[in-house]
């Protein structure tokens, strides 16, 4: 799994590349948490076009993430979910828990 | 829930996913197991039938790498478990999850605590991630909500699910049941049966569970194989199984006593040992 962040106006958009599992998730989890608590993004954008499956700890670290957000009043969004991610989401019933795109440019307008 | 969907244009569904070879297992001086070979394909669940005694669950220990086979080949997601180490073996075991008849709760850890200890045993990650996961897998198995309960609060059936949540916390590829209907009255095993077929549906994985319980093994299986006294006499489809005509699944499916032993010369030839085999 790759990750990096990248700045597009008040969002930070993480890019994930690759599978996301119990061995590489605690990785996205810290950048998540990171750029929620020290950096007090105000939009945090999670870009998952390039992830082909998510395994149940990486949805907890998004559960995390999620839940970080509107503590500190924040907004917390995913864009680009593979069918199997969807999927994913749908099975554990937290696809309408999260704000979910299909693209980036509607989850960065979206208001 | 097992998230690690496989992506249908990554990986061949039609793959085996479970490969055993001219499999044979040996007690000491005793053959249990003489030279079984059958495959478990992607996404599929193979019930194992078998008597008392017949070498199934000795088939399913081996075939989780609690038992060494003294020759054959098991390949499981491509590698070759009889030929490797036991710390190549632990790697593999980490894409098992196993809900064994003595696999019970630990007694002095709540359910949650149970759920949560083979990610406590085999990852780093954070605790809150732990909890979260460990609250998944109680959802996915009904038991959401009890998280904070002994073991020994909970019905047959509640352990039974709990059991299987934890065979689910690192999100295992293949799903091992030994006689998940054991000890069970009718209307739980059924909810177990469904819970199996929930599974296998929802999240695609490979399911391998040992019965003698008929009723069940028809409702889960994809596919079947009959084990007797070390051999497998059929497998095939549950259609196939069920309009098999050989004797011995016959036998076996239409529930048929063992013919008692009629006469002296057949009672000395049993006591002999010189009595026909009848198994098929």
């Amino acid at each position: 799994m790759q990750i990096a962040t990248r700045q597009s106006g008040v969002a930070t958009i993480v890019d994930v590349k690759g599978d996301i599992d119990l061995y590489n998730s605690p990785e996205m989890r810290k950048v998540i948490l990171e750029e929620l608590r020290d950096k007090r993004t105000a939009r945090l954008v999670i870009n998952l076009t390039q992830v082909r499956y998510i395994d149940s700890s990486g949805v907890a670290s998004l559960v995390e993430g999620l839940k970080t957000s509107k503590t500190l009043g924040s907004r917390f969004m995913l864009f680009g979910l593979s069918p199997a991610a969807r999927e994913v989401l749908e099975l554990s019933r937290l696809i309408r828990v999260f704000e979910v795109f299909d693209s980036e440019d509607l989850a960065l307008k979206a208001q | 829930m097992e998230t690690k969907i496989p992506d249908a244009n990554a990986e061949d569904s039609n793959e085996a996913v479970i490969s055993v070879r001219d499999l044979r297992v040996r007690y000491g001086e005793r053959e249990i197991l003489h030279g079984v070979t059958f495959e478990v394909p992607r996404g599929q669940t193979l019930v194992i039938l078998g008597g008392s005694g017949s070498g199934k669950s000795t088939l399913l220990r081996t075939l989780v790498g609690l038992e060494r086979p003294s020759a054959g080949e098991i390949w499981i997601k491509g590698q070759n478990i009889s030929r490797i180490t036991e710390g190549e073996l632990d790697v593999i075991r980490k894409k098992m999850g196993l809900s064994f008849q003595g696999g019970a709760l630990f007694g002095s850890m709540t359910v949650g605590e149970n759920v949560a200890l083979p990610l406590r045993e085999h990852t780093k990650l954070e605790d809150s991630t732990i909890q979260i996961v460990m609250r998944l897998k109680l959802e996915q198995v009904g038991l959401a909500g009890f998280e904070n309960y002994n073991p020994s609060q909970l019905s047959g059936g509640m352990k039974k699910r709990a059991a299987v949540a934890r065979a689910l916390s690192m999100d295992p590829e293949i799903l091992f049941f030994d006689e998940p209907s054991a000890g069970l009255d009718p209307i739980i095993a059924a909810g177990i049966d469904n819970l199996i077929l929930k599974l296998q549906k929802a999240f695609r994985m490979s399911i391998v569970v040992v019965t003698h319980e008929l009723a069940s093994a028809f409702l889960i299986a994809d596919r079947m194989l009959l084990i007797d006294k070390g051999n497998i006499v059929a497998q095939g489809t549950k259609e196939e199984m069920q309009n098999s005509k050989l004797p011995r699944v016959r036998q076996f499916l239409d529930r048929i006593a063992e013919p008692e032993v009629e006469g002296e010369m057949d009672y000395l030839q049993m006591l002999t040992g010189e009595a026909p085999d009848r198994s098929l």
